[in-house]
């Protein structure tokens, strides 16, 4: 028997309730897991069936072949980050997790913007990408396109930049980050 | 040899006895290999009935449960017993046929991706890619099933890599590098534990299935009687404390007893062992024991804080930690008579409200009596097997169990059809013990298909069904929160459970008396073999005491 509701609809607030441990900042979560087939289908399994909603995800080799690292970003707002790290931990192909401290951590990520700019306002998209230390990559007579590199911050603050000439498609490839100083991330 | 054949040495190396299952295409290869493998096979009749089965013998054994099931359609079978022992934290070892290598993903014919399938539901899943991998995968899936928390555990073998042929070698270790449950407990959480303990005056033990799976009975109650402490199991916990012990408080959560779910309402400490807080014993989580500090055991740290907050974490094994947390208590030598005044608070409860019903006039039967005549015609020392609706709450009200591994019910997911395929392999575990099967006239239509079973392998369960010709709890429900506007929960007088029995060869009994009803439930149990007796019992009668769903215990009701 699941819950015997009442006669009465539900309202939308009612739905909303409930809570736990929130931080309500960004988490950034280093995962280490075995290479095998499925494992990434776990992860984001897991995510879904809790309930947990992955802001950004990268996935890439390390210096061992048996070894992924799978670099996820999360709301801690949204989501009890204990229960997600612990949950995670029970995942057998899990090897190790570390959630980054934000002001200990340096993360990076790749954008490649399409911009629909002429010769007229190439320029001024150039001078504007030299600001980001961005590097055009293409050309043609009706685009440009750019890459950028750097924190999340950096690659929104340069989206709002390029918004107003035209912004075609963007990719992002979601973060990767490292601890700072001597020790393994 | 062939795998299979290499599957077999591995499953007698890790000690089964007994499988359940049924063949079909993708699974031929490993059946070949059972004719001289040496190990029994139970042949069922439907998948899901082999997979409770599993799970009724892991649960009366304490050993790990092995269910087959051939691809596709055999493995879809085998989701609901899966996600029953996934959230029953039963050892079961399920072991499915898949299509061969070149057809996966081509929509074969019974091809299902049971791994995708299965994959929320299941403690770790292994999909054999190389027929090499076989047996380390074996017995790595019993390591996972076994230990920790213990759970399911899936092997989906294709069936052209099962007919390889392999260089066999007995696999010695296990190589798990990121499966490494914590047992100990950690020494300075149980000192604080045991102080906190000893400085309570309200403190109540809320004791779980965990305790039962971590073997640790006998240490729990010698905790609780190192001082005492006033004991609460939930319904996996049944017989994790004797109950029939001074101590002992009843149930605790939405049908629990009021002394229990008082006693946790008003307890300024919680010590929850192999217990995790589900909303059947919180009732509505923000008004739960609001007065109380909780120390939370448990070897899954994923459920300590999950939905209540502890104030003493503890990640370890019940057995291990409670040890360790006698010594520290007995050191603390704290002041038995403090607990004087709780006592007479929780005795007054108890005087108050015990469970009790209003008992027919006529030889009607209620169906509360029916479970406490089968606790007289069985001494109380049977094990004891339930389905699932308001027979299964009854029984666990009413039938005292003296020892763990003695009561065998599906909780968390609350199958219906478990009750008597779980008896079969309770049965088939035990075969020294008594096993009756408390089931409703609902719920044991749902797999009673494995009477036939019973009856080919002689296994010689007692299958006791309460027939109100209603789904009883649903019924209930629709009475108490919708205005009793009944829909879809009358089966009538459908089927002739006299007959069923008789036409799957088993003894078929009705009874209908109330006076000679223990002598009668006494001649069935000395019947030989499968016997189902059908016990008409009052129509229209209620689950109580009870919290309302999202209640607090403060508001039980009947």
């Amino acid at each position: 028997m699941g819950e015997p509701g009442t006669k009465e609809p539900l309202s939308l607030e009612e739905l909303e309730a409930a809570g736990s441990l929130r931080t309500g900042r960004k988490h950034t979560l280093s995962i280490l897991v075995e290479n095998k087939t499925g494992v990434l289908s776990r992860i984001a399994g897991l995510f879904a069936r809790r309930g947990f909603n992955i802001d950004t995800l990268t996935v890439g080799p390390t210096d061992d072949d048996a070894i992924s690292r799978v670099t996820l970003t999360l709301d801690g707002a949204l989501h009890p980050i204990d229960q997600v790290t612990k949950q995670l931990h029970k995942l057998v192909n899990v090897l190790k997790i570390r959630d980054l401290e934000p002001e200990e951590t340096v993360t990076r990520e790749l954008a490649l913007f399409k911009v629909a700019v002429d010769g007229s306002q190439r320029g001024e998209l150039m001078q504007v990408t030299e600001i980001f230390r961005g590097k055009i990559v293409d050309v043609t007579k009706r685009s440009v396109i750019v890459e950028i590199t750097g924190t999340t911050e950096k690659v929104e603050a340069f989206e709002s930049m390029v918004r107003p000439f035209g912004l075609i498609e963007m990719m992002r490839t979601g973060e990767i980050a490292i601890s700072r100083g001597r020790g393994e991330t | 040899m062939r795998a299979v054949d290499a599957l077999m040495e591995c499953l007698k190396a890790e000690g089964v006895d007994v499988v359940f299952g049924l063949p079909g295409g993708a699974n031929l290869p490993t059946y070949d290999a059972f004719v001289d493998a040496g190990i029994k096979h139970i042949l069922v009749r439907h998948e899901a009935g082999g997979g409770h089965a599993a799970e009724g013998y892991a649960k009366a054994s304490g050993k790990v449960g092995v269910a087959l099931a051939t691809s596709g359609p055999g493995a879809t079978n085998l989701v609901t017993p899966i996600c029953d022992a996934m959230m029953d934290s039963v050892p079961v070892v399920f072991i499915t046929g898949q299509v061969r290598t070149e057809l996966l993903g081509t929509d074969g014919f019974q091809e299902a991706d049971t791994i995708g399938i299965t994959m929320p539901i299941v403690k770790h899943s292994f999909m054999i890619q190389h027929p090499t991998e076989l047996p380390r995968a074996i017995h790595e899936a019993f390591h996972l099933a076994r230990s920790g928390r213990p759970g399911p555990v899936l092997v989906d073998i294709p069936q052209d890599l099962s007919r390889a042929d392999i260089d066999y070698e007995p696999v010695a270790d296990i190589r798990l590098p990121g499966y490494q449950p914590t047992v100990e407990g950690n020494q300075k959480q149980i000192r604080q534990a045991a102080k906190a303990l000893a400085a309570a005056r309200r403190p109540v033990i809320y004791a779980g299935g965990g305790v039962v799976n971590a073997g640790a009975a006998a240490e729990l109650t010698e905790f609780a009687t190192c001082d005492r402490f006033p004991v609460t199991c939930t319904l996996m916990g049944l017989g994790a404390f004797p109950g029939t012990h001074p101590q002992w408080l009843g149930m605790l959560g939405m049908h629990g007893t009021r002394s229990a779910n008082y006693a946790i309402d008003e307890a300024d400490l919680i010590c929850a062992i192999g217990a995790r807080f589900d909303d059947r014993v919180t009732g509505k989580l923000s008004e739960f024991a609001p007065r109380a500090k909780f120390i939370h055991i448990d070897v899954d740290p994923a459920e300590i804080s999950k939905n209540v907050p502890a104030h003493i974490p503890i990640v370890g094994d019940a057995k291990h930690v409670l040890a360790k947390l006698i010594v520290e208590y007995r050191a603390l030598a704290p002041d038995g008579e403090r607990l004087g005044d709780w006592w007479k608070r929780i005795e007054g409860w108890r005087e108050r409200y015990p469970l009790s019903y209003k008992d027919s006039e006529d030889a009607e039967i209620k169906p509360q009596y029916m479970v406490q005549a089968l606790y007289e015609a069985t001494g109380g020392e049977a094990i004891v097997v339930s389905d699932v609706g308001q027979h299964q709450m009854w029984a666990a009200q009413h039938y005292h169990f003296p020892k763990p591994r003695r009561w065998i019910n599906s909780g968390g997911l609350g199958t219906m059809g478990f009750g008597l395929p779980a008896a079969m392999g309770a049965a088939v575990a035990c075969p020294d013990q008594l096993v009756c099967c408390i089931a409703g006239d609902g719920s044991v239509q749902m797999n009673a298909q494995e009477l036939a079973t019973c009856a080919q392998e002689g296994i010689p369960i007692k299958v006791f069904i309460m027939n109100n010709g209603y789904l009883g709890m649903v019924r209930q429900w629709q009475e108490l929160f919708w205005d009793r506007r009944y829909s879809q929960v009358e089966t009538g007088a459908y089927p002739d459970f006299v007959k069923l029995a008789e036409a799957y060869g088993a003894t078929g009994i009705r009874l209908t008396d109330k006076g000679s009803l223990v002598e009668d439930m006494k001649r069935a149990i000395e019947t030989d073999g499968p016997v189902v007796v059908d016990v008409k019992v009052t129509r229209e009668e209620n689950t109580y005491p009870m919290i309302p769903s999202g209640s607090a215990a403060r508001e039980m009701v009947g």
